[in-house]
Protein backbone atom coordinates (compact mmCIF):
# COMPACT_ATOMS: atom_id res chain seq x y z
CA UNK A 1 0.00 0.00 0.00
CA UNK A 2 1.25 3.47 -0.87
CA UNK A 3 1.80 5.64 2.20
CA UNK A 4 1.49 9.42 1.99
CA UNK A 5 3.25 11.56 4.57
CA UNK A 6 0.59 14.01 5.80
CA UNK A 7 2.37 17.09 7.26
CA UNK A 8 0.02 16.83 10.27
CA UNK A 9 -0.54 13.09 10.83
CA UNK A 10 2.58 11.42 9.40
CA UNK A 11 2.53 8.44 7.07
CA UNK A 12 -0.98 7.25 6.33
CA UNK A 13 -2.54 4.95 3.72
CA UNK A 14 -3.27 6.40 0.29
CA UNK A 15 -7.01 5.56 0.43
CA UNK A 16 -7.49 8.23 3.11
CA UNK A 17 -6.36 10.95 0.68
CA UNK A 18 -7.87 12.86 -2.20
CA UNK A 19 -5.87 14.61 -4.92
CA UNK A 20 -6.83 18.20 -5.73
CA UNK A 21 -4.83 18.77 -8.92
CA UNK A 22 -1.86 20.98 -9.60
CA UNK A 23 -0.61 23.21 -6.77
CA UNK A 24 0.64 26.81 -6.73
CA UNK A 25 -1.83 28.14 -9.28
CA UNK A 26 -2.46 31.79 -8.47
CA UNK A 27 -5.86 33.19 -9.34
CA UNK A 28 -5.55 36.52 -11.16
CA UNK A 29 -6.00 39.20 -8.51
CA UNK A 30 -8.62 41.01 -10.55
CA UNK A 31 -10.33 38.61 -13.00
CA UNK A 32 -12.15 41.50 -14.69
CA UNK A 33 -8.82 42.96 -15.81
CA UNK A 34 -7.57 39.87 -17.70
CA UNK A 35 -8.67 38.84 -21.19
CA UNK A 36 -10.42 35.57 -22.01
CA UNK A 37 -7.21 33.84 -23.08
CA UNK A 38 -5.47 34.49 -19.75
CA UNK A 39 -8.58 33.55 -17.78
CA UNK A 40 -8.99 30.34 -19.79
CA UNK A 41 -5.33 29.57 -19.19
CA UNK A 42 -5.84 30.05 -15.45
CA UNK A 43 -8.90 27.81 -15.40
CA UNK A 44 -7.94 25.00 -17.72
CA UNK A 45 -4.27 24.85 -18.70
CA UNK A 46 -2.11 22.64 -16.49
CA UNK A 47 1.51 21.50 -16.73
CA UNK A 48 0.90 17.74 -16.81
CA UNK A 49 4.63 16.90 -16.68
CA UNK A 50 6.26 13.51 -16.98
CA UNK A 51 8.27 13.69 -13.78
CA UNK A 52 8.05 15.89 -10.70
CA UNK A 53 4.69 17.56 -10.20
CA UNK A 54 3.53 19.84 -7.39
CA UNK A 55 0.03 18.81 -6.36
CA UNK A 56 -2.60 19.71 -3.81
CA UNK A 57 -3.75 16.83 -1.66
CA UNK A 58 -6.31 16.59 1.10
CA UNK A 59 -6.21 14.15 4.01
CA UNK A 60 -9.93 13.66 3.49
CA UNK A 61 -10.56 10.64 5.75
CA UNK A 62 -8.10 11.85 8.39
CA UNK A 63 -7.29 15.31 9.69
CA UNK A 64 -9.19 16.91 6.80
CA UNK A 65 -6.39 19.35 5.96
CA UNK A 66 -5.20 20.43 2.53
CA UNK A 67 -1.46 20.29 1.88
CA UNK A 68 0.95 20.14 -1.05
CA UNK A 69 3.02 17.26 -2.35
CA UNK A 70 5.74 16.72 -4.90
CA UNK A 71 5.00 13.53 -6.77
CA UNK A 72 6.83 11.93 -9.65
CA UNK A 73 4.12 11.22 -12.21
CA UNK A 74 6.34 8.57 -13.83
CA UNK A 75 7.11 6.47 -10.73
CA UNK A 76 4.16 7.62 -8.53
CA UNK A 77 6.77 8.25 -5.83
CA UNK A 78 6.07 11.05 -3.35
CA UNK A 79 9.27 13.03 -3.05
CA UNK A 80 8.07 15.54 -0.46
CA UNK A 81 4.97 16.84 1.28
CA UNK A 82 4.62 20.32 2.78
CA UNK A 83 1.96 22.56 4.24
CA UNK A 84 -0.24 24.81 2.14
CA UNK A 85 1.36 28.21 1.70
CA UNK A 86 4.90 26.78 1.80
CA UNK A 87 7.29 26.09 -1.05
CA UNK A 88 8.93 22.70 -1.71
CA UNK A 89 12.55 22.19 -0.66
CA UNK A 90 13.23 20.00 -3.66
CA UNK A 91 13.82 21.80 -6.99
CA UNK A 92 11.01 21.27 -9.47
CA UNK A 93 13.30 21.19 -12.49
CA UNK A 94 13.68 17.43 -12.86
CA UNK A 95 11.61 16.25 -15.79
CA UNK A 96 11.98 13.05 -17.71
CA UNK A 97 12.55 12.68 -21.42
CA UNK B 1 -22.40 -22.34 -14.31
CA UNK B 2 -20.65 -21.59 -11.06
CA UNK B 3 -22.05 -23.85 -8.38
CA UNK B 4 -21.80 -21.09 -5.80
CA UNK B 5 -24.57 -22.44 -3.64
CA UNK B 6 -22.26 -25.30 -2.68
CA UNK B 7 -19.29 -23.03 -2.00
CA UNK B 8 -20.66 -19.96 -0.30
CA UNK B 9 -22.29 -19.66 3.09
CA UNK B 10 -25.17 -17.26 2.61
CA UNK B 11 -25.87 -14.58 5.20
CA UNK B 12 -29.20 -12.79 4.90
CA UNK B 13 -29.01 -9.10 4.13
CA UNK B 14 -30.27 -8.08 7.56
CA UNK B 15 -29.01 -11.01 9.61
CA UNK B 16 -25.93 -9.33 11.04
CA UNK B 17 -27.97 -6.88 13.08
CA UNK B 18 -29.20 -9.72 15.27
CA UNK B 19 -26.20 -11.98 14.89
CA UNK B 20 -23.59 -12.36 17.57
CA UNK B 21 -19.95 -13.12 16.97
CA UNK B 22 -19.09 -16.74 17.56
CA UNK B 23 -17.21 -17.02 20.88
CA UNK B 24 -14.36 -19.01 19.32
CA UNK B 25 -13.09 -15.89 17.53
CA UNK B 26 -12.11 -14.27 20.84
CA UNK B 27 -13.45 -10.93 19.58
CA UNK B 28 -16.49 -9.18 20.98
CA UNK B 29 -18.45 -6.48 19.14
CA UNK B 30 -20.75 -4.37 21.26
CA UNK B 31 -22.99 -1.51 20.15
CA UNK B 32 -22.72 1.40 22.56
CA UNK B 33 -25.76 3.31 23.72
CA UNK B 34 -26.67 6.97 23.27
CA UNK B 35 -23.98 9.38 24.39
CA UNK B 36 -22.97 13.01 24.22
CA UNK B 37 -20.56 13.87 21.42
CA UNK B 38 -19.32 17.37 20.78
CA UNK B 39 -17.19 18.49 17.88
CA UNK B 40 -15.24 21.68 18.36
CA UNK B 41 -12.81 23.52 16.18
CA UNK B 42 -10.48 26.29 17.23
CA UNK B 43 -7.26 27.64 15.77
CA UNK B 44 -5.10 27.95 18.85
CA UNK B 45 -2.36 30.33 17.70
CA UNK B 46 -0.92 32.07 20.74
CA UNK B 47 -4.00 31.57 22.89
CA UNK B 48 -3.67 28.84 25.52
CA UNK B 49 -7.20 28.15 26.77
CA UNK B 50 -7.39 25.79 29.71
CA UNK B 51 -9.39 22.74 28.68
CA UNK B 52 -8.65 19.04 29.10
CA UNK B 53 -7.58 17.55 25.77
CA UNK B 54 -6.72 20.84 24.09
CA UNK B 55 -2.97 20.28 24.49
CA UNK B 56 -3.08 16.78 22.99
CA UNK B 57 -0.90 16.00 19.98
CA UNK B 58 -2.78 15.37 16.72
CA UNK B 59 -4.27 11.85 16.59
CA UNK B 60 -4.07 11.40 20.37
CA UNK B 61 -6.83 11.02 22.95
CA UNK B 62 -7.37 11.06 26.72
CA UNK B 63 -10.02 9.48 28.88
CA UNK B 64 -11.64 6.13 29.28
CA UNK B 65 -15.14 4.78 29.10
CA UNK B 66 -17.77 7.35 28.31
CA UNK B 67 -15.68 10.45 28.99
CA UNK B 68 -12.98 11.05 26.39
CA UNK B 69 -11.50 13.70 24.16
CA UNK B 70 -9.62 13.15 20.91
CA UNK B 71 -7.68 15.56 18.72
CA UNK B 72 -8.45 14.67 15.11
CA UNK B 73 -6.58 17.46 13.34
CA UNK B 74 -4.61 20.64 13.92
CA UNK B 75 -7.81 22.57 14.70
CA UNK B 76 -10.38 19.86 15.41
CA UNK B 77 -11.40 17.91 18.51
CA UNK B 78 -14.15 15.38 19.23
CA UNK B 79 -15.21 14.73 22.78
CA UNK B 80 -17.53 12.14 24.30
CA UNK B 81 -19.43 12.09 27.57
CA UNK B 82 -22.42 10.41 29.22
CA UNK B 83 -25.70 11.44 27.61
CA UNK B 84 -26.86 13.36 30.69
CA UNK B 85 -23.73 15.55 30.79
CA UNK B 86 -24.36 17.23 27.43
CA UNK B 87 -25.08 20.75 28.68
CA UNK B 88 -22.46 20.52 31.40
CA UNK B 89 -19.67 19.67 28.95
CA UNK B 90 -20.90 22.21 26.39
CA UNK B 91 -20.79 24.85 29.10
CA UNK B 92 -17.25 23.88 30.11
CA UNK B 93 -15.99 24.11 26.52
CA UNK B 94 -17.77 27.40 25.85
CA UNK B 95 -16.32 28.88 28.99
CA UNK B 96 -12.77 27.71 28.23
CA UNK B 97 -12.87 28.94 24.62
CA UNK B 98 -14.48 32.27 25.38
CA UNK B 99 -12.65 34.97 23.46
CA UNK B 100 -11.15 32.47 20.97
CA UNK B 101 -12.87 32.24 17.60
CA UNK B 102 -14.27 28.70 17.62
CA UNK B 103 -17.13 26.44 16.62
CA UNK B 104 -18.84 23.98 18.94
CA UNK B 105 -21.39 21.56 17.50
CA UNK B 106 -23.46 18.93 19.27
CA UNK B 107 -23.10 15.81 17.09
CA UNK B 108 -24.47 13.35 19.66
CA UNK B 109 -27.14 12.03 17.32
CA UNK B 110 -24.93 12.00 14.24
CA UNK B 111 -22.74 9.12 15.41
CA UNK B 112 -23.14 5.56 16.62
CA UNK B 113 -20.42 3.97 18.71
CA UNK B 114 -19.16 0.40 18.86
CA UNK B 115 -16.68 -1.31 21.12
CA UNK B 116 -14.61 -4.08 19.65
CA UNK B 117 -12.46 -6.02 22.07
CA UNK B 118 -10.44 -9.18 22.45
CA UNK B 119 -6.92 -10.35 21.66
CA UNK B 120 -7.60 -10.35 17.92
CA UNK B 121 -9.63 -7.12 17.85
CA UNK B 122 -6.98 -5.26 15.82
CA UNK B 123 -6.84 -8.13 13.36
CA UNK B 124 -10.62 -7.94 12.92
CA UNK B 125 -10.52 -4.15 12.44
CA UNK B 126 -7.79 -4.55 9.86
CA UNK B 127 -10.24 -6.48 7.70
CA UNK B 128 -11.43 -3.04 6.64
CA UNK B 129 -9.18 -0.45 8.27
CA UNK B 130 -5.93 0.34 6.45
CA UNK B 131 -4.09 1.75 9.49
CA UNK B 132 -1.21 -0.08 11.14
CA UNK B 133 -2.84 -1.07 14.44
CA UNK B 134 0.27 -2.69 15.92
CA UNK B 135 1.23 -1.58 19.43
CA UNK B 136 4.16 0.48 18.11
CA UNK B 137 2.16 2.38 15.48
CA UNK B 138 -1.18 2.66 17.32
CA UNK B 139 -0.41 2.54 21.06
CA UNK B 140 -2.68 3.37 23.99
CA UNK B 141 -4.02 6.91 23.64
CA UNK B 142 -4.16 6.80 19.83
CA UNK B 143 -7.10 8.26 17.93
CA UNK B 144 -7.70 8.72 14.23
CA UNK B 145 -10.32 9.46 11.71
CA UNK B 146 -9.87 6.77 9.09
CA UNK B 147 -11.81 4.25 7.00
CA UNK B 148 -13.50 0.94 7.70
CA UNK B 149 -14.46 -0.72 4.46
CA UNK B 150 -16.34 1.93 2.52
CA UNK B 151 -17.13 4.32 5.35
CA UNK B 152 -15.35 6.90 7.42
CA UNK B 153 -14.93 6.11 11.12
CA UNK B 154 -13.23 7.55 14.16
CA UNK B 155 -11.09 4.90 15.82
CA UNK B 156 -9.99 5.25 19.44
CA UNK B 157 -7.70 3.12 21.55
CA UNK B 158 -8.05 4.41 25.11
CA UNK B 159 -5.69 1.98 26.89
CA UNK B 160 -3.10 -0.76 26.46
CA UNK B 161 -5.91 -3.31 26.49
CA UNK B 162 -7.04 -4.58 23.06
CA UNK B 163 -10.25 -2.58 23.31
CA UNK B 164 -11.11 -0.19 20.49
CA UNK B 165 -13.94 2.25 20.03
CA UNK B 166 -15.37 2.81 16.56
CA UNK B 167 -17.66 5.76 15.90
CA UNK B 168 -19.42 6.10 12.57
CA UNK B 169 -22.24 8.14 11.13
CA UNK B 170 -25.69 6.92 12.09
CA UNK B 171 -26.76 5.98 8.57
CA UNK B 172 -23.65 3.80 8.22
CA UNK B 173 -24.18 2.00 11.54
CA UNK B 174 -25.86 -1.12 10.13
CA UNK B 175 -23.06 -1.49 7.60
CA UNK B 176 -20.32 -0.96 10.19
CA UNK B 177 -21.93 -3.37 12.64
CA UNK B 178 -22.31 -6.03 9.97
CA UNK B 179 -18.76 -5.46 8.82
CA UNK B 180 -17.34 -5.78 12.33
CA UNK B 181 -19.36 -8.90 13.14
CA UNK B 182 -18.37 -10.50 9.86
CA UNK B 183 -14.72 -9.57 10.35
CA UNK B 184 -14.69 -10.75 13.96
CA UNK B 185 -16.28 -14.03 12.97
CA UNK B 186 -13.60 -14.61 10.36
CA UNK B 187 -10.83 -13.94 12.85
CA UNK B 188 -8.90 -16.73 14.46
CA UNK B 189 -8.13 -16.27 18.16
CA UNK B 190 -4.44 -15.66 18.83
ZN1 LIG C 1 -3.57 14.32 8.15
Amino acid sequence: MLLIDCPFCGKRPEVEFHCGGEAHIARPADPAQVDDAIWAEHLFVRKNPRGLHAERWRHLHGCGQWFNALRDTYTDRFVETYKAGEQPKHPLTETRA
Amino acid sequence: MLESRFLARRVGALDTAARAVSPSSGVEVRALGPATRLSFRVRLGDAQPKLAGLDLAINRMVGTGERWCARLGPDEWLTGAPEADNELIQGEIEQALEGCFHSLVDVSHRDVGFEISGAAAAQALNAGCPLDLGDAAFPAGSAARTLLGKVEIVLLRPSDAPVYRVDCWRSFAAYVHGFLVEAADSTVAV
